[in-house]
């Protein structure tokens, strides 16, 4: 088994509650964060979304930031989360001017575009945000905030952006370059995300439903989570929460949006990431799926199980019923779940489900489960074919 | 010891050709929007395709496609992408649907190509190739961003035969126009030829694709080493001075070994002063040479920068239309790279003759 990268902090912010705790109290309680939207301004209210409950000037309160900032909804989310992961690691100023930020992102400020961009050639009032829009903006919002003064970049890979920005972190710390990096990623609800997926048909008008057989759709979230990454030398004094073991990303090469039926990405990210953790197929206790619900993911993410496990496919389930799909944040948001099943040894339900589907016939964990879990495999994929998985696993 | 990467195939699309710029007859434009000159891209991408798909797509695609076949490459091992504002063009079109229709009949097409990583998952898609596949959106160090991964990669895996890296942004209607609400952009329109005699706030822009293959083996044709990608923060010319310093002495060189300095001069006031600074401090014996002026300036146009510097390798001569002094450069073979966009936003690029 490879030794993997530290983790030593972690920070959350997401339809279930803000902060560690707050998601932990939800996910062993089977407490979803669904409903329906009531910040996000859209004539689409009957759609269910992973909506926190703050609007941007509560999230605002205590950040102490000018009156003509230009930070849009996903960096206060990206602020908050990773102020938390800063706390937990117990970084200085002094850690955190040399310490690297790696943050996925899909829409970047899009909520606030979308908000303004009919009105930017006629008034001057918002013209902050016209730059903000970009990945790029939330990124430099949120290190500008915190100090983080070394590496610092933007994956935007769709819903596998957090989990490739973790991939990046743990590879710079393994290869020497950094000490210490914080990566995850921030998404907010847009009506561009919304309406996207509205008019791809595959949101669903009910809570989502994983690998359920009758599974129509999936529902959107929002949030942001951090984990704070650091080599051994900085880690050895330090509580470990876990480990990055494995990592691995492959195209589709099938479809821009839909996934092989075959599962090929799926499959090769699996097996580039069991590879680099160097353990076994069957060391896996847990995976938590990507299982957004849609029709076409959780077929072929079934079938990719099924053929890399060779029908023995470990206890699985998908969180997506609890906080919705937050895109490019949702692998992040699933690093620090699978952490916290590492810790607490508990694997958290697959809510929603009722039948295995006839193709495939795979069942999730449904209700909470206690178990040793000693390695946790984490599946993320998104359109362009983008696929990732990573391992997590506890400590020592 | 790490092993040399070679840049063994290239593409650049952009608003300039090599023959322009070589035989010193640059293209000229007077608005400060300007597009890049398409290629046929026909000759690439089927027809039906074709018309659904984006400048960014269009280049991106073609761009990636010449580079392998320069490169003699079938499939790469990776691939991956640098792009600061993705698919404007799509991004533009949807949200604008949303926005006038009040969300009601909205269709999914553009939705579907206006995610960042569309031009690297067409590639992918494109070539059959599902290895690695990333994309990085980092205002003006996206491309660097991509470059950093790809030398992470081979230190990795020094098996690897081949990763094609590129950068490419499009110009949009209206995305692109905020740049005169930002200040980004000259309010006055300008010749870009012009550009480094305005003195005045604000810069030009346009659009472009480049893309490199890279390879641990040497071939004849090589264009040349990359020897290294630094990204980096800095407030003032002292910091940025002791940035580049300390990554030369890194690499085992300095300032005064390097023939060509290629600098990201882009017109602006604020920037010019920090160049001056730069171009009268550290660089002050070096050969100067700029390119925005031809181009003009957005996210991963130091990829024409770096496709440029591939071209001057290959052919050792150093045109006049890009010289910013007169300091000699008659055998062109260590060149660095600088640019700068914001605080946040500083590159090297540190390139050598194979």
């Amino acid at each position: 088994m490879n030794k993997g990268v530290a983790v030593t902090g972690m920070g959350i912010i997401s339809a279930i509650g803000n902060g560690v705790e707050a998601n932990y109290d939800a996910l062993i309680n089977s407490s979803h964060g669904l409903s329906f939207p009531e910040i996000l301004k859209t004539i689409h209210t009957h759609l269910p979304v992973g909506e926190i409950k703050r609007s941007n000037k509560e999230l605002e309160k205590g950040l102490r930031l000018s009156k003509n900032h230009s930070f849009t909804r996903a960096a206060l989310f990206g602020i908050i989360a990773a102020k938390e992961a800063i706390f937990t690691a117990g970084l200085s100023k002094e850690d955190l001017s040399t310490t690297g930020f790696i943050s996925g992102s899909s829409v970047g400020g899009m909520d606030a575009t979308e908000k303004y961009y009919l009105e930017y050639e006629s008034s001057k009032s918002h013209r902050q945000f016209i730059a903000a829009q970009h990945p790029g903006f939330i990124t430099n919002n949120i290190s500008d905030y915190h100090g983080l003064n070394a590496y610092t970049t933007t994956i935007s890979t769709a819903c596998s952006s957090a989990a490739n920005a973790i991939m990046l972190g743990a590879r710079l710390i393994k290869a020497g370059e950094l000490d210490r990096v914080i990566v995850g990623g921030t998404d907010c609800l847009t009506k561009f995300t919304l309406n996207g997926f509205n008019s791809l048909k595959i949101l669903s008008a009910e809570h989502c439903r994983p690998f359920d057989d009758s599974r129509n759709g999936l529902n959107l979230g929002e949030g942001a989570a951090y984990l704070v990454l650091e080599s051994e030398k900085l880690a050895q004094e330090k509580n470990i929460l876990a480990r990055v073991t494995g990592y691995g990303n492959a195209n589709d090469a099938f479809h821009q949006t839909a996934s092989s039926e075959t599962g090929e990405g799926a499959f090769l990210a699996m097996k580039n990431a069991i590879k680099i953790a160097d353990i076994a197929e069957g060391d896996v206790d847990y995976i938590n799926a990507h299982g957004t619900a849609t029709r076409n993911n959780d077929f072929s993410e079934s079938v990719a199980l099924k053929r890399f496990f060779i029908n023995q496919v470990p206890d699985f389930s998908s969180i997506k019923a609890f906080t919705g799909h937050t895109l490019a944040a949702a692998g992040a948001l699933e690093a620090v779940y699978s952490i916290l099943s590492l810790q607490k040894n508990n694997i958290f339900p697959n809510l929603n489900f009722s039948k295995s589907m006839d193709e495939t016939d795979l069942i999730p964990v449904t209700k909470v489960r206690s178990k040793k879990i000693k390695h946790i495999l984490s599946n993320s994929f998104g359109f362009g074919g983008n696929c990732t998985s990573l391992i997590f696993s506890k400590n020592g | 010891m790490d092993k040399n990467i070679f840049i063994t195939g290239i593409a650049g699309i952009s608003a300039q050709t090599e023959e322009a710029i070589f035989s010193e007859k640059p293209y000229k434009y007077s608005k400060n929007i300007f597009s890049a000159l398409s290629p046929d891209f026909k000759e690439y991408i089927p027809a039906m395709a074709l018309r659904r798909m984006s400048t960014a797509i269009k280049m991106g695609l073609t761009a990636g496609k010449i580079a392998l076949k320069d490169a003699d490459v079938q499939i790469p091992d990776a691939i991956i992408t640098g792009t600061g504002e993705g698919c404007k063009q799509d991004t533009e079109k949807f949200l604008e649907s949303v926005l006038l229709q009040n969300e009601e009949l909205i269709t999914p097409t553009s939705f579907i190509q206006s995610t960042h990583n569309t031009v690297g998952g067409q590639i992918a898609l494109n070539l059959k190739c599902t290895g690695y596949n990333v994309t990085y959106t980092q205002e003006s160090t996206s491309l660097e961003s991509a470059f950093f991964d790809a030398q992470l990669l081979f230190r990795e895996q020094p098996k690897l035969k081949s990763v094609l890296v590129g950068g490419v942004d499009e110009v949009s209607k209206k995305i692109t126009s905020f740049g005169y609400l930002t200040k980004f952009l000259k309010q006055k329109e300008i010749e870009n030829l012009d550009l480094f005699s305005q003195h005045s706030p604000g810069t030009i822009t346009s659009e472009g694709a480049f893309f490199f293959n890279l390879s641990t083996k040497n071939q004849d044709n090589s264009y040349a080493i990359l020897k290294g990608v630094k990204i980096f923060k800095a407030e003032t010319a002292e910091e940025i001075t002791a940035e580049i310093n300390n990554y030369l002495e890194k690499k085992e060189s300095k300032i005064e070994n390097i023939d060509a300095v290629i600098l990201g001069r882009n017109g602006d006031l604020d920037q010019d002063k920090i160049y001056d600074e730069l171009q009268n401090m550290i660089f002050s014996k070096n050969c100067i040479l700029a390119y925005k002026h031809l181009v003009g300036d957005f996210n991963t146009v130091t990829g024409f920068a770096l496709w440029l510097t591939c071209k001057i390798f290959k052919k050792q001569e150093i045109p006049n239309i890009l010289r910013l002094n007169s300091v000699d450069c008659n055998h062109p073979k260590n060149v660095l790279l600088y640019n700068m966009s914001s605080k946040n936003n500083h590159s090297l690029i540190l390139l050598q003759k194979p």
